[in-house]
């Protein structure tokens, strides 16, 4: 039995023109401290997945497992960090943000925010522990969104796309600053992407999903070790080989 | 990393922490600017009132008024009507104030009470609130108690409409980051739907201060009171004082520009502004 | 549930709001714990309405009402609109305007009545200079944000494509802070409509809705005043959905620019 376990999950959507699969049909298991990218085009129901897996949408059928417990709805187990960085709450701090998990929890304020601060020196933003998010840049707020998921150490986290309203250069950095993070907690961790470069950077395995309907098409192994070098010759076959089987449905489709 | 640099937008605010010298060059200048124009208008004034063109008695000289402004006020008349009105006022206004955000944020969180509330609001909001004046008048009598509970009634909605166009806007996306926090109902309330939806509540309390106030001065003059600044303004008509008149009007003015720095930009300084979430 | 399905539910929701609120009101005058004449019942409002709009008088009311604000409204207009531009492209006009503007702007716009009563007598002069007074201020303020809000960036790919200063103006300034023009012509409007009503009640002669409520306070004429109340709310509401709505739908919506102007 894996740590996480996607069962046969499937999501159906009520639409004027009959009923349509968002997903379908998806199935995947993942080991503790694993990072798994899920990649795919616009529409091939990854983000819907994630969002299944979160807890914010209840799948048509098909059951969610974690550590052999079936999940539903929204939990403190699962961390999510999403693409848009207004996602910080504006009125609090950096600080009593990442404390927030920490907070509904009942973890008393002097030890929550000694957990706080250890996270944001993870991300390396201890400095501004107590500026609030709009004096903070996209690449330093969504570095706080990270700290906040982790902060209450839930046993998966997900992220949807984080890095995806960045520009390259901090987009490059953020990558390397979450494997790095990756590395010291060894959380796991369910990352969604249309970045195959991202993908082949950050993941163990990656699922590939196609549109129409949106289904998991097949999970490549990367098996890399870190840290991994972008323009190295294995590290651009596997980026082929991923391209590859994407561009496979984009004929199909 | 490059990315340490905090947002521009931060920077711009960087001259509000730099400490000053209490009254340099640039604040002078600035004084002398927002001065400037009240100097040629109290010019013209002045040249048309000692021009004598009009009845002395309706065009007074600013020395005038001055003048009946400082003996109302040391004979301390002026402070009683303006404590009468502003007394009234507050009253009304937090009785609004309380009543229409919890009708606002209801309606935000509630579809059944958003049904509910939302056509009277719609009906009731377009009507001029002095119109209700005389039929609050006929069924609560003359005095104060018609005067509070009608700055209330007109006062309540644009606090209401806020509020709840307030809970509305709330972003989705922090209440299911706090949802997957762990966030119950109540706390979701308290921590995430009020702050995120305060900017709007702030705005409709400024409305809804500025349409009480408006209702006020109004319903004084319809001699609903025996004291305040409408009544006294209105009153001033008979022995045609126009110097007292705009005394009066002055001291209006004056008192609804404390309320507005004092009061609500403080609240807004310290709480929306600081968060980012509505500039200055 | 979809859409529409959620619409026409709140439209029967609100039908009930309405029916109820009627029928507490008709059981309150009907119940006989108020006097008549204070708590007419709906039927009796609805008779004086009807006979006041079949002999005219209160078209009349209302066509003297109308004529006030339109006038107010136009005078207002014709200066805040300009004025407001000015101020949003000369900076010297905003520094000079400006501190006027802020403390004449909190001053309600009745406290004025009785210093115009004394210079302009009772009736329409007076009337006619409050609305204008109080619809000038949202007129302009909107008027000075709209051009200050103009996306620098349109007025950058205009003057790379030869537009000069007058077609700037024209063709890309105003255009560009139309819909905070529109929503200053809204607020003028609401503005204009309650001080009228309150003008009308201290300082109008003999016509008019906001005096003839006034006035039938004097004979505990009850039925009146809300009759009245309720064509001073349809008109508003009508103005508001039909001449507002449809200029919206005609520009700003039409460009899709209405998220930059909030009402």
């Amino acid at each position: 039995m894996q740590h996480i376990e996607i069962d046969r999950v499937s999501l159906v959507y009520d639409t004027p023109a009959g009923q349509v699969a968002g997903v379908q049909e998806a199935s995947f298991g993942m080991a503790e401290s694993e990072f798994l990218c899920i990649v795919g085009p616009s529409g091939c129901g990854k983000s819907t997945l994630l969002n299944i897996i979160a807890g914010f949408l209840a799948p048509t059928s098909g059951e969610i497992r974690i550590g052999g417990r079936a999940v539903t709805g929204h939990g403190l187990d699962r961390g999510i960090v999403f693409q848009d960085f207004a996602q910080l709450f504006p009125w609090r701090t950096a600080l009593e943000n990442v404390a927030f998990g920490l907070e509904m929890k009942g973890v008393p304020k002097a030890e929550r925010e000694e957990i706080a601060l250890h996270q944001l020196r993870l991300v390396k933003l201890e400095k501004f522990a107590r500026s609030y998010p709009h004096h903070l840049s996209g690449g330093m707020q969504q570095r706080t969104a990270i700290a906040r998921a982790l902060a209450y150490n839930p046993a998966v986290l997900l992220m949807d796309e984080p890095f995806a309203a960045l520009d390259a250069m901090t987009r490059d950095e953020m990558q390397r600053l979450l494997a790095d993070v990756w590395r010291e907690t060894r959380k796991t961790v369910i990352y969604v992407t249309h970045n195959v470069a991202e993908a082949v950077y950050l993941a163990d395995r990656v699922v590939v999903m196609t549109p129409h309907p949106g289904s998991v098409k097949t999970v490549l192994p990367i098996p890399l070790s870190r840290p991994r070098d972008p323009l190295s010759v294995e590290f651009l076959e596997h980026q082929k080989q991923l391209m590859r089987e994407l561009a496979d449905q984009a004929v199909k489709a | 990393m490059n990315d340490d640099v905090p947002h521009a937008a931060s920077l711009g605010r960087v001259s509000a922490h730099r400490p000053r010298a209490l009254w340099d060059g640039a604040r002078w200048r600035a004084a002398a600017r927002t001065a400037f124009p009240f100097l040629v208008v109290g010019g013209i004034w002045e040249t048309l009132a000692h021009m004598a063109i009009f009845p002395r008695r309706l065009f007074p000289p600013l020395e005038e008024v001055a003048s009946s402004l400082a003996s109302l006020t040391a004979a301390g008349i002026m402070p009683h009507h303006a404590v009468e009105t502003v007394a009234r006022l507050l009253a009304g206004f937090v009785l609004a104030a309380v009543l229409g955000v919890v009708i606002g944020i209801a309606m935000g969180r509630s579809r059944r009470a958003e049904d509910i509330f939302l056509p009277l609001v719609s009906i009731g909001a377009p009507i001029p609130g002095l119109a209700y004046a005389p039929l609050f008048l006929l069924w609560f009598g003359l005095g104060d108690v018609s005067a509070v509970l009608l700055v209330a009634f007109v006062s309540a909605f644009p606090i209401i409409v806020n509020s709840w166009t307030g809970v509305k806007a709330v972003k989705d996306i922090w209440i299911r980051s706090a949802q997957a926090m762990g966030a119950d109902e109540r706390r979701l309330f308290r921590l995430v739907i009020l702050p995120g939806a305060l900017p709007y509540v702030l705005t409709g309390l400024r409305l809804g201060l500025a349409q009480a106030w408006r209702i006020l001065v109004a319903v004084e003059m319809l001699a609903a009171v025996p004291w305040g600044l409408g009544w006294l303004i209105f009153g001033a008509r008979e022995f045609m004082n126009t110097d007292v008149m705009l005394a009066g009007i002055a001291v209006i003015g004056g008192v609804g520009l404390i309320l507005e720095n004092l009061v609500f930009k403080r609240i807004e300084e310290y709480t929306v502004v600081r968060w980012g979430m509505m500039t200055s | 549930m979809n859409a529409s399905a959620g619409r026409s539910r709140s439209w029967r929701r609100a039908a009930l709001t309405l029916l109820v609120a009627g029928a507490l009101y008709e059981a309150l005058a009907r119940s006989g714990y108020f006097a008549a004449a204070l708590l007419p019942t709906v039927t009796a409002v609805g008779q004086t309405l009807w006979a006041m709009l079949i002999d005219g008088t209160m078209l009349r009311h209302a066509a003297y009402t109308l004529y006030r604000v339109m006038f107010g409204l136009g005078l207002a207009i014709a200066v805040g609109l300009p004025l407001g531009i000015l101020m949003g492209r000369v900076p010297a006009a905003e520094q000079f305007f400006m501190p006027l503007v802020s403390v004449l702007m909190p001053i309600p716009s009745l406290a004025w009545v009785p210093v115009f009563i004394l210079w302009f007598g009772i009736g329409n002069v007076t009337t006619i200079l409050i609305v204008f007074y109080a619809a000038t201020f949202p007129m302009l303020l909107n008027a000075w944000s709209g051009v200050r809000s103009v996306n620098p960036l349109w007025m950058r790919a205009a003057g790379a494509m030869g537009a000069n200063g007058r077609s700037l103006f024209w063709k890309v300034i105003i255009p560009g802070a139309s819909p905070f023009i529109v929503t200053g012509f809204r607020q003028a409007f609401l503005r204009s409509w309650i001080a009228v009503v309150g003008a009308e009640m201290i300082a109008a002669s003999a016509w008019g809705l906001g005096w003839v409520i006034f006035d039938a306070k004097e004979f505990l004429n009850t039925d009146i005043m809300l009759a009245s109340l309720a064509v001073i709310g349809c008109i508003g509401f009508a103005f508001e959905r039909i001449v507002f709505g449809s200029l919206e739908r005609a520009t700003v919506l039409r460009w899709g620019m209405v998220r930059a102007a909030k009402g």
